[in-house]
């Protein structure tokens, strides 16, 4: 196994979760300020109404796919009663229609975001970093599936004989990157993208992922809250 | 019973002359700042008119405030809980910046950095803030059509006179107009709250101000929208909003807001007003909305009733502010002299800015008639007959019953009619007062408050700290020490203000209990 192989396969995933993790928890206690989606549909509104939504209902659909294909052992499916032809054939069309609604949404994200003045300006830095990673990340990912997964060979890539073991096998702290040295080389460059990508998330507007408001289902509408204690505590002179 | 306290603010719309001093002082305290250039937290309206933003009242265009379900529940009109986190990724129901209006700024560089021998005239082109592109025609903005400017072609929009199916005059000499200033109503049973995902926004336990937890915004954007007042913004820089945060820094030390403070008619009054939180939800559902006026008038309680104080004491609420809840001028206006209505109260909101609704556009078409406009066999017949004024009033704060509006206007023209009798010299005349269910002695104290209040008469604002009162915390590093008698010996509330003979409100904090 050469260095690049265990700097691609070990290094960079233990540096990718230290840095997404430990940022995630720097930027929380420093920044809760900055922690916002920095909507921008003030500025634009037609566009987004639509591409908005399909980027974001698409990638929480890939996301899904992903965890199921990554963090469950095909034993398991097998297991089950779920062929491994059965499982293929729907993890491509599930996952090949959710990139093609992912990739629709993001087009028309791109476009806004170049073409309508107002939103290219709201655009920060990293802003720019955050588009150019989501698009990287998410055209390998789909090459990755046509190339392998339709125009492949017969039966398509089984990514869960080896990308699956290889994920599973990081956070049991017992990484295999030799599972990954044959993997195609579509799948690798997606992998590699996603990990620099989760790299800078936490430096990102990429943080209101973690935020979304689950907790708004159970809330009572009005919310109380008494004045600030930090405020009321200042000191005071007596009164009298 | 549950009782609660909340700072509430009443205008009275025929002291306000549209100066827009009140929006323009607000802005410069707290809207000057990038993002937030179009941001009104305070604007003027003139009415009849678009508003700002553009029809902001219709709420079947904008779903802001309640809806009431067939069963009675009260359901946010944008939708519940989870109808609302669908449409996160795209709110449907927010204005932009058209709504609104592209920010805009002149190049006023221009002006200074033109060559000596330009063979043209230097000039400072509208620039938006929006996407620093020129704007050659400016087509709109926060208070495009005041004084009913460019009425001709918007006024048919008016959300008020499409509900009421008003049709009015367009000649200027025929149509009436009065401004409407406007704030965050820091409601009662508040939408923005209630849509927030984030639990961001919040209405404070100790005044019920409305307030945004900035550190806990994530931008979702559905209090904007969720707001029938529209007074929630988008801080298009920060990806936060924004509202009205009714000067709390202010009041805290027992100072009146900036658009009170600065107020030039001297229109706005403020005070503590208590409420029963237990019923708000009877009374923000109530089936009829013509009731909701009644209802929201029936949970603010009688800050003189001693069920109510005792039950105020058990709920935690200071001796300062139950004390100033009797003397609150909101109570007054609302409950005694019953001359103040709040604002739409069919979103269902229970808004506490309330509004002392405009005599003048009565007394203006009965004097342009040539009538003497301060007899009141006149004036209260011109109420009852000039529809149009009223049903427009009445489509603003009463979901279109006239009989509140038609009351509160008899009784604004009773003291006027009752008030010139009295500085002609002549005895006061008792039917007048009686025809509109009041005594002389109680129009008197009507005039005072709306015509002659003083300062501390106008804003009886009860401090954060009780052992602090206003007025006291301006003297930080006093050389006169804290001790009882030089305590005894100013009147900490008027200090440095209004130096007349007006009498002094006893100080607060030195009652015995």
């Amino acid at each position: 196994m050469s260095v690049p192989d265990v700097l691609l396969w070990v290094v960079l995933p233990y540096l990718s979760i230290v840095l997404l993790v430990g940022g995630m928890i720097w930027r929380y206690r420093t920044d809760q300020f900055g922690w916002t989606s920095r909507s921008s549909e003030w500025q634009e509104k037609a566009l987004l109404r639509w591409s908005s939504p399909m980027f974001h209902f698409g990638i929480l659909f890939v996301a899904a796919g992903h965890a199921v294909g990554l963090a469950i052992p095909q034993e398991w499916t097998g297991a089950v009663g779920i062929s491994e032809q059965l499982y293929h054939l729907g993890a491509t069309v599930l996952g090949a229609g959710a990139a093609l609604i992912t990739l629709i949404g993001l087009c028309g994200l791109l476009y806004r975001r170049i073409v309508v003045k107002s939103v290219r300006l709201a655009t920060s830095r990293m802003d720019i970093v955050t588009y150019i990673g989501l698009t990287v990340v998410i055209c390998l990912g789909t090459t990755a599936t046509v190339m392998n997964q339709i125009f492949g060979p017969a039966g398509g890539y089984n990514y869960r004989d080896t990308i699956s073991v290889w994920f599973r096998s990081i956070p049991l702290f017992n990484p295999q990157p030799q599972l990954m040295i044959d993997v195609p080389i579509a799948y690798k460059l997606h992998i590699i993208a996603a990990m620099l990508l989760f790299c800078v998330w936490p430096f990102t507007r990429l943080v209101h992922v973690v935020s979304a408001p689950v907790e708004y289902v159970t809330r009572p509408y009005v919310v109380y809250r008494s004045r600030d204690e930090g405020i009321a505590s200042a000191p005071k002179p007596r009164g009298w | 019973m549950k009782v609660m306290a909340q700072i509430a603010m009443i205008m009275n719309l025929d002291k306000c002359i549209g100066c827009h001093t009140c929006s323009v002082t607000c802005k410069q305290a707290w809207t000057n700042r990038e993002g937030t250039e179009y941001i009104w937290f305070n604007n003027v309206e003139t009415r009849p008119g678009l508003g700002y933003p553009r029809g902001w009242e219709d709420q079947d265009t904008w779903k802001g405030g309640w809806r009431r379900t067939k069963s009675g529940k009260l359901v946010p009109r944008q939708g519940g809980r989870l109808s609302s986190l669908a449409k996160i990724f795209a709110n449907p129901n927010l204005p932009d910046l058209k709504d609104y209006y592209e920010p805009w700024s002149y190049e006023y560089d221009k002006l200074l950095s033109a060559p000596k021998d330009s063979a043209n005239v230097p000039v400072a082109r509208a620039v938006s803030l929006a996407d620093k592109e020129h704007i050659d025609t400016i087509e709109w903005g926060a208070n495009w059509d005041d004084d009913l400017g460019g009425s001709m072609e918007t006024l048919d929009n008016d959300p008020v006179l499409k509900k009421m199916n008003l049709d009015v005059a367009k000649n200027i000499e025929d149509s009436f107009m009065f401004y409407l200033p406007r704030i965050c109503e820091h409601c009662l049973n508040p939408t923005c709250v209630s849509a927030c995902p984030s639990g961001a926004m919040y209405k404070r336990t100790e005044d019920g101000i409305v307030l945004v937890d900035q550190d806990k915004c994530r931008g979702w954007r559905m209090c904007v929208s969720g707001c029938p007042y529209k007074k929630v913004y988008f801080n298009h820089k920060t990806g936060k909003a924004e509202k009205c945060t009714l000067c709390y820094p202010r009041l805290e030390v027992g100072q009146p807001t900036v658009c009170s403070e600065t107020c030039v008619g001297r229109l706005r009054y403020l005070g503590v007003i208590l409420y029963d939180a237990d019923r708000v939800g009877w009374a923000a559902s109530r089936e009829n909305e013509q009731e909701l006026y009644q209802a929201q008038r029936e949970i603010l309680l009688d800050p003189n009733d001693p069920e109510v104080v005792a039950n105020a004491q058990a709920n935690d609420i200071p001796h300062s502010w139950i004390t100033a809840a009797q003397e609150s001028p909101i109570w007054a206006l609302i409950s005694k002299y019953e001359v103040a209505l709040p604002l739409h109260p069919e979103f269902r909101t229970l808004p506490m800015v309330w509004y002392v609704p405009p005599l003048s556009p009565v007394v203006d078409a009965v004097t342009a008639s040539g009538n003497d406009g301060e007899d009141h066999k006149v004036l209260l017949s011109a109420i009852a007959q000039m529809r149009i004024p009223l049903d427009y009033l009445a489509g603003l704060f009463t979901a279109g019953d006239t009989r509140p509006v038609e009351l509160a206007l008899r009784r604004l023209a009773a003291m006027r009619s009752y008030m010139r009798d009295v500085f002609m010299g002549r005895e006061g005349d008792e039917s007048i007062a009686g025809a509109v269910g009041m005594d002389g002695k109680t129009i008197e104290q009507m005039y005072r408050l709306l015509s002659i209040a003083k300062y501390d008469d106008r804003y009886v604002i009860p401090t954060t700290h009780p052992e602090m009162p206003r007025g006291i915390s301006e003297l930080e590093g006093c050389p006169v020490s804290y001790d009882t008698e030089a305590f005894h010996g100013m009147a900490p509330a008027a200090m440095g203000r209004a130096g007349n003979a007006a009498p002094r409100r006893p100080s607060l904090p030195l009652e015995v209990l």
